[in-house]
């Protein structure tokens, strides 16, 4: 070396400057965050809804959500155990005594027997008593098969919850077996909630990588990538997915994750590999390269921190996207197996049991959802406010 | 006589957030007479551009309050208080703006014809045929060769001079009473920055109009300007007759100003600094003695450089290229300790040539031999370890540091990179070490970039450079973009630290008056071409080839020029 910059470190002891710590971008999105008051607001409500999620998540609350608590369609307490459109046939009927669990259980799965009783006890109150022989005898074909089904659990149920025990009303209604609606609501949080955050972290980490990659190398990287994007966004959404579905053979919470996350990474794709473009050319990467930085390095630790909030964005976008398309997909019963509640597989239900006028279950799930996905939304423009203040002044808001 | 604009207390701020504002115009009061050119001086952050934008109403609505005792009094009417109709009707045809950008403030979809006839035609009521045969007259009287073809050019076909008359012949198509013209010649090479400010100077004359001419540049006001107003920090630091403001001038920072910018008659050793005036140093006013600079022959060579060639390729066709030779054949030899001057107009090479050495660009063809070894043909990884003798100081130092790492990460990743440094510790010595050489306080090692300004931030760049040790030093226009008084701050530390290193330069620069102080040897080049080399003083008192001579010329002289001579008699 032909010089040397003078070093008096020999003699220095280890040094402490007084200093306040700068804040980061981070910290600085932050402070503009709490200073507007809807991203506040929806923050707090995602928050909640977060919260509860994992609490559901470690079985702290609504882990006892399958278990038959009320009256089958009891409705919901602020309406009171006699209303019209929630009160069960059997009630309804004066003579009858408590009814016998298989008799109870006949009647539960009549889908129509609740709209027949009550065209009857309003039109025709004298042929009241010639109803339920009828009913039962005509509706329900299966009543056999599932009494047996019952029968086995039967044993174990009816010592925790005895029939006489079940609550003719619930918080927020009941389903067509007596479940609290409010607790399969608080599940179904969980898994729609863990399956739109799981699902937009994968595709927001392809898109990311892919975009990185074709956006960072150009030439013939890039071209690969855009061709396969080009082909893969060539095929429709539904089929797409339905496809992934075919090729995945099982339902399953994790199957939606992977299908959502792997046919998502599109838009997130686009942004970043146009981000990385912009700023390979940038001087400080230049520099960087100049200093002797490896393409890995100056891709992550150079690049990566100046465009991750575009990332945090995209990804709080496919969020509320993803949450959506959970809903969509378990109503089209390519969601959640069985077992597994989800708002989705609420509103599936909710369907058939509109037409008996049982409204509840569609009002909590739907609620819900849309609590969460506008709170979100707005979350996610406040956020994207607070991370790029120079948007802001320019809209004029 | 009445003055053609009176600017009364003007206050302006700018709402920063919620609970803080920042006052960018803190009451100033000047007029603009009628007929002449009045230009308005001020480093960054003066407040120079937000008056003017004050004066067309342009200021942001969202986030500038104006103070509501402020008054811009033009023909009877506070525009302040001018509602935004009247407002209207008086930009463009009262008072016109030319800015800084050609290349941006025109619309590149359009034709410059339609552009042009557009004004005339909601100004004046033109139709289309008289439009367009006045559109022809404004080009021909802005000097566009050639105008009735070129009125159907869209932008991107004209250079940016010409780009810089179309926007010209836009502001005086409606024969404006007064033309502002915010820093029209900064983004333009030194040869049509003369063309243009000659331009404005004949138009003024001629349409007897007033300019309003807003500069950082002293050079370029004593050319051109009436009336000076000097400002800074929002305020007026001094106001006359250019004559006496640059003769005798009265305050300490418009001495200050005239001074730090280097003169091509003299090389001190330091340049002074603002701080040596402001703080009334009595040493500021005194003549420093002459630096001297040059090569010997017998000068040990550092770095020699063969048969520079670089060419880009742009496609043509379907599978045509077109070869574009930006560097032809440049030979040249950088002297150990010495300063190698760069000097061109844009798109001579000049930047694409410190890029290749850096091997940041491949070269197409040639050689660059330091220690008897080829730096451009050996492998990357043989590179490595020559890549920290050689070092480059980019231009902008705004887009040079990434705005996500502190100070100390900025100046501990190189060394971490080429194992400088037994551990962390020593990392963070050497660089608090070099934070103190490069003149910044300790504390700057925990904060980010933007928290610094421009000069401060291309001390840091230069104090990442020397984590390295390097031998060579490429400075790519690194005091182009600062004020002149941080200029000269930035060209006293490179000198100090040539001085202490015995660094080898390489200064890249379009400002000969720069390239002049700085440098021992000046490579003059144009069009990828090396037009002529030799010692400073001896190109710029004799220089040989023509097109020397032409880029000379066209220095601005400040007051000494011919400005000087013009209001003299």
């Amino acid at each position: 070396m032909p010089h040397d910059i003078p070093l008096k470190s020999a003699t220095l002891t280890p040094r402490e400057v007084p200093h306040t710590v700068s804040p980061g971008l981070w910290t600085l999105a932050w402070r503009r965050l709490k200073t507007d008051y809807v991203g506040t607001v929806s923050l707090a409500i995602v928050a909640i809804f977060v919260a509860l999620m994992i609490l559901s998540g470690f079985g702290l609350i609504a882990s006892d959500w399958s278990k038959e608590t009320g009256v089958n369609y009891a409705p919901p307490s602020f309406l009171g155990a006699d209303y019209e459109g929630g009160t069960p046939a059997a009630p309804a009927e004066p003579a009858a005594a408590p009814p016998t669990a298989s008799e109870y259980k006949s009647q539960i799965v009549d889908p129509i027997g609740d709209v027949i009783a009550q065209l009857k006890a309003g039109k025709a109150p004298s042929e009241v008593p010639a109803a339920p022989a009828e009913e039962e005898k005509s509706v329900d074909p299966l009543a056999d098969i599932m009494a047996e089904i019952r029968g086995g659990k039967g044993a174990k149920k009816e010592a925790t919850a005895p029939i006489e025990e079940r609550k003719a009303t619930l918080p927020l209604g009941g389903d067509k077996w007596g479940r609290d609606v409010l607790k399969k609501t608080i599940k179904g949080s969980e898994t729609s909630i863990f399956v739109g955050i799981a699902s937009a972290i994968v595709a927001t980490f392809l898109g990311t990588a892919f975009g990185a990659l074709a956006g960072y190398y150009g030439r013939w990287v890039d071209d690969v990538f855009n061709w396969f994007y080009s082909v893969f966004s060539s095929i429709p959404y539904l089929l797409l997915v339905l496809a992934v579905a075919a090729v995945l053979q099982q339902k399953g919470i994790l199957t939606i994750i992977l299908i959502l996350g792997l046919t998502g990474w599109t838009g997130t794709f686009r942004l970043l590999r146009a981000e990385y473009l912009k700023h390979k050319a940038r001087e400080y990467v230049q520099a960087a390269d100049a200093l002797g930085a490896s393409n890995v390095r100056r891709m992550f630790m150079h690049i990566f921190p100046n465009v991750s909030h575009v990332v945090l964005v995209q990804m709080s976008i496919l969020v509320v996207a993803f949450i959506k398309s959970e809903v969509i997909l378990s109503f089209l019963g390519f969601g959640v197996p069985v077992d597994v509640v989800s708002w989705g597989s609420m509103l599936n239900e909710a369907q058939n049991e509109l037409i008996l006028g049982k409204w509840w279950q569609l009002a909590a799930a739907g609620t819900a959802m849309a609590i969460l996905v506008t709170a979100f939304a707005l979350f996610t423009d406040a956020l994207r406010d607070a991370l790029d203040p120079k948007l802001k002044g320019r809209l004029g808001s | 006589m009445e003055p053609l604009v009176s600017v009364r207390n003007l206050h302006v701020s700018f709402r920063l957030d919620k609970h803080t504002t920042f006052e960018a115009v803190k009451g100033i009061s000047f007029d603009i007479p009628k007929d002449s050119t009045m230009a308005l001086v001020g480093e960054s952050g003066s407040g120079k551009s937000v008056t003017s934008l004050a004066i067309l109403g342009l200021l942001p609505v969202e986030n500038s309050i104006v103070d509501p005792k402020s008054e811009i009094i033009y023909g009877g009417r506070n525009l302040l208080k001018l509602p935004m109709r009247q407002l209207r009707d008086l930009r463009g045809a009262d008072i016109s703006m030319i800015f800084q950008e050609p290349m941006t403030s025109l619309n590149p979809v359009f034709t410059v014809g339609y552009q042009l006839e557009e004004v005339l035609k909601l100004h004046m009521g033109m139709s289309g045929r008289r439009a367009r045969e006045r559109a022809i007259a404004l080009l021909t009287e802005v000097g566009i060769p050639d105008p009735t073809r070129r009125i159907d050019a869209y932008p991107s076909q004209l250079s940016g001079g010409q780009q810089q008359r179309v926007m010209i012949a836009m502001a005086i198509a409606c024969e404006p009473k007064l033309l502002i013209a915010d820093e029209p010649t900064t983004a333009l090479d030194v040869t049509i920055q003369k063309q243009i400010l000659d331009l404005i100077a004949e138009l003024q004359k001629k349409h007897q109009m007033s300019v309003l001419f807003i500069t950082h540049d002293l050079a370029v006001v004593g050319e051109i300007a009436d009336h000076v107003v000097v400002m800074r920090n929002g305020e007026i630091r001094e106001q006359g007759p250019a004559k006496r403001v640059f003769e005798a001038p009265q305050d300490a920072y418009t001495k200050a100003l005239l001074k730090c910018r280097p003169q091509l008659e003299r090389r001190p050793v330091r340049l002074p600094v603002i701080d040596d005036f402001m703080s009334g140093n009595p040493r500021a006013d005194k003549d420093a003695p002459e630096r001297k600079r040059g090569i010997r022959p017998t000068d040990p060579i550092i770095l020699e450089v063969n048969q520079l060639g670089k060419s880009f390729y742009s496609r043509e066709g379907l599978f045509g290229k077109r070869e574009f030779k930006a560097v032809k054949d440049v030979s040249f030899r950088l002297a150990k300790g010495k300063t190698l001057g760069l000097v061109g107009e844009s798109g001579s090479g000049k930047t694409t040539i410190g890029l290749t050495l850096m091997r940041l660009h491949e070269a197409t063809t040639g050689e660059a031999l330091f220690e008897g070894r080829d730096l451009l043909s050996m492998s990357p990884k043989e590179f490595m370890t020559y890549k920290r003798r050689i070092q480059i100081i980019f231009q902008n130092p705004y887009a040079s540091l990434n705005p996500r790492f502190t100070i100390g990460q900025i100046l501990t990743e190189p060394m971490e990179i080429h194992g400088i440094g037994a551990n962390a510790q020593e990392r963070t010595d050497l660089a608090f070490e070099l934070l103190n050489k490069v003149g910044l306080a300790e504390v700057s090692f925990y904060k980010y970039p933007h928290e610094f300004s421009g000069g401060q931030r291309q001390r840091i760049a230069v104090a990442r450079c020397l984590t390295m040790k390097p031998d060579i030093l490429i400075c790519d226009e690194s005091v182009s973009a600062l004020d002149v008084s941080v200029q000269a701050q930035v060209l006293n530390l490179l000198q100090d630290l040539q001085d202490e290193f015995g660094l080898s330069y390489i200064f890249i620069s379009h400002d000969l008056a720069v390239v002049k102080y700085i440098s021992d040897q000046v490579m003059v080049m144009n069009e990828g071409e090396i037009i002529e080399i030799a010692n400073s003083d001896e190109i710029y008192k004799h220089p040989k080839m023509p097109y020397t001579q032409r880029l000379l010329a066209a220095i601005p002289k400040g007051w000494h020029g011919e400005h000087a001579a013009r209001a003299n008699d």
